[in-house]
């Protein structure tokens, strides 16, 4: 039998059954839909934290104390700004140094108050990172040397405290200490959960007197190239070691913080698709069950297709195709279904999905694949009836 | 083909396994259809007769004994070969018709030329114009559901012999068609040239009609 006539008995036996072929495709609908909704999720938040992570500024290199490892407790920092100095003549450009001391403060104007991150830094941080300032200016290396009492506000925190007023000049409180507003950051979001727009930077020195300590959390350079990121990183740790001969320093670039979230991520993707990947399963059970019911039902037609000259072969894939077409239809509603709850989501939620032509393809070749599998026991089945047995059945 | 029989059959037995039992369904036949004989086989029930209608539509394989159909041995014949040899040698006509439901009289008729690998326009045609050899060129497009008794048997000797075969067997024809309609299905398989037919029926009146008659009881050939 050729195929394109058995593929025209398989959809008519489809269309016969149109109820029962659409609730027994429903089964994979769901579990391809699940898939392709799962990983497109999965995909879309990877992406978005990439983007974060890239945007912070090509070419970063970040130095903290401790090693790089996820499973690591943090190692309490023993970094001073006479360290800063020392990496600064290693890097030789005082423009490529950030640094940060963080703290959660309560930051008060008037009778408003907001609970901010401070982050004592240099003058350098824009130069170092990617922040655009909205009004105002950032702090100048005077500020810095002096310690002078000045701050940029983070976007939400302006929000919170003056409304809709300009907060250029006005005091505000922090840890009840006053500082001066000079300059406010335009909004950026959320970045690896962290919520940016509430940053108040101060100049390090004034934060380390409000805090009352002469460390640092740790420091940020700009690698003037690519090529020499990781000959700088191992220069910076090495000048540190040599102060702080008991600790370890790690240098860390975008790639290795890529790097490790993007293992995360992709095994939570993998899981994610895994779970789904089960309900398909599911369905193709159902439609295994429900091809050795067809032939059960079809038995006296096998028969007859037998007695004109079917070969065992020419049945069996007639029932194949048949099961077969029940998946890949369902696998193609499925990724129509897939992709519209992926873009729900995407545009509903704040959860970020990315739709990718390799979980489609994934999709698409599993359910036929799932076809194929589920559909060969009851093809078989249908190819080995006795001929004479299968007449006589009524 | 160089034998002229169509069928032969040498000291054929059948044997069925049921739960353990062995049940003797025939017990040594011996028996040669040749080209364009008209043979009945008349039976009780339970004599045989169905079984040895599997046998010559190359359905079934004898346990001991053997046969030939279209001159090949069927003992050496593959399942593959078996349908090959059904749909090129053999025509069947049930008792109960056997007709796809949903499926019209022309695909219904088409239906063993696709197993031959023939084309949908070719099919058709042969289809249309066998169907009008029965008396049904106005009934082509008509389903099983929408036609007689009599309509859908004519449809299924149209289906045995599109083939073109050289044995047509029909097991019991006549049995679900008024009597009228019966003898018109009769006087179409007589009026058939070059192909054998071999009639399986217990009615007396109708193996009356054939060339030779045989007569079988309990797994034998008795006259």
């Amino acid at each position: 039998m050729r195929i394109a006539e058995a593929w025209r008995v398989a959809v008519d036996a489809l269309r016969a059954n149109r109820l029962r072929s659409t609730l027994t495709m429903l089964g994979v609908v769901i579990g391809v839909g699940a898939v392709v909704a799962l990983v497109s999720i999965g995909t879309g938040t990877k992406h978005q934290i990439e983007q974060q992570v890239e945007g912070l500024g090509s070419n970063l290199l970040i130095v903290v104390p401790g090693r790089l490892d996820p499973g690591a407790a943090p190692t309490a920092s023993t970094l001073t700004m006479d360290d800063v100095d020392a990496v600064t003549r290693v890097v030789g450009d005082r423009s490529r140094v950030a640094v940060t001391i963080s703290s959660g403060e309560t930051v008060r104007s008037g009778s408003r108050s907001a609970y901010a991150s401070m982050q004592g830094v240099l003058e350098t941080t824009p130069t170092v990172f990617v922040r655009r300032l909205d009004r105002g200016q950032y702090l100048t290396r005077t500020d810095v040397t002096t310690g002078r009492r000045v701050a940029v506000l983070g976007a939400g925190i302006a929000t919170q405290l003056f409304g809709d007023r300009d907060p250029i000049g006005r005091q505000i409180t922090i840890g009840g200490v006053r500082f001066r507003v000079i300059g406010t950051f335009e909004r950026l979001g959320q970045s690896l959960g962290v919520d940016r727009d509430s940053e108040v930077h101060v100049p390090v020195t004034a934060a380390q007197r409000l805090l009352g300590t002469d460390r640092i959390d740790g420091l940020a350079i700009r690698a003037p190239d690519r090529d020499t990121i990781d000959a700088l990183g191992a220069a910076v740790v090495a000048a540190l070691v040599k102060r702080h001969p008991d600790t370890d320093f790690s240098a860390v670039t975008q790639e290795q913080i890529l790097g490790v979230l993007g293992d995360i991520l992709g095994v939570l993707t993998g899981v994610l698709a895994a779970i789904a990947g089960i309900s398909l399963l599911v369905g193709g059970v159902g439609v295994s069950n429900i091809m050795l019911v067809s032939v059960r039902e079809r038995t006296r037609e096998i028969g007859l297709r037998k007695a004109v000259g079917a070969r065992p072969r020419d049945i069996g894939i007639q029932f194949l195709l048949e099961a077969v077409l029940l998946t890949t239809i369902g696998g193609v509603l499925g990724m129509a279904l897939g992709v519209t709850a992926a873009l729900l989501v995407d545009r509903l939620t704040p959860v970020p999905a990315a739709i990718t032509w390799w979980s489609l393809t994934l999709a698409f070749g599993v359910s036929a694949a799932v076809g194929i599998i589920f559909g060969v026991i009851p093809a078989q089945r249908a190819g080995r009836l006795d001929p004479v047995v299968a007449l006589r059945t009524e | 083909m160089t034998s002229p029989d169509a069928i032969v059959a040498d000291e054929v037995t059948r044997t069925y396994e049921l739960d353990g039992v062995s049940v003797p369904a025939l017990r040594g036949v011996s028996l040669t259809v040749e080209a364009g004989d008209y043979l009945a086989i008349v039976g009780a029930s339970g004599s045989g007769k169905s079984t040895l209608m599997h046998l010559m539509g190359a359905l079934d394989r004898p346990t001991s004994g053997r046969l030939l159909i279209g001159g090949r041995d069927v003992a050496t014949l593959s399942p593959a070969e078996m349908a090959h040899l059904r749909n090129t040698t053999i025509g069947f006509v049930f008792q109960s018709f056997h007709l796809l439901p949903r499926t019209t009289a022309r695909d219904n008729v088409a239906l063993p030329l696709v197993y031959r690998g023939v084309g949908r326009r070719e099919r058709r045609a042969r289809a249309t114009a066998m169907l009008s050899r029965v008396g049904l060129g106005h009934r082509l497009d008509h389903r099983p559901n929408q036609m007689s008794g009599g309509e859908q048997q004519r449809v299924a000797i149209a289906r045995a012999l599109v083939t073109g075969p050289s044995v047509l067997l029909a097991d019991e024809p006549t049995g679900n068609l008024d009597s009228a309609t019966g003898e018109s299905v009769l006087t179409l398989l007589e009026s058939l040239d070059g192909v054998a037919v071999v009639l399986v029926t217990h009615d007396r009146d109708v193996a009356a009609r054939a060339r030779r008659q045989i007569t079988m009881r309990d797994g034998l050939i008795v006259s």
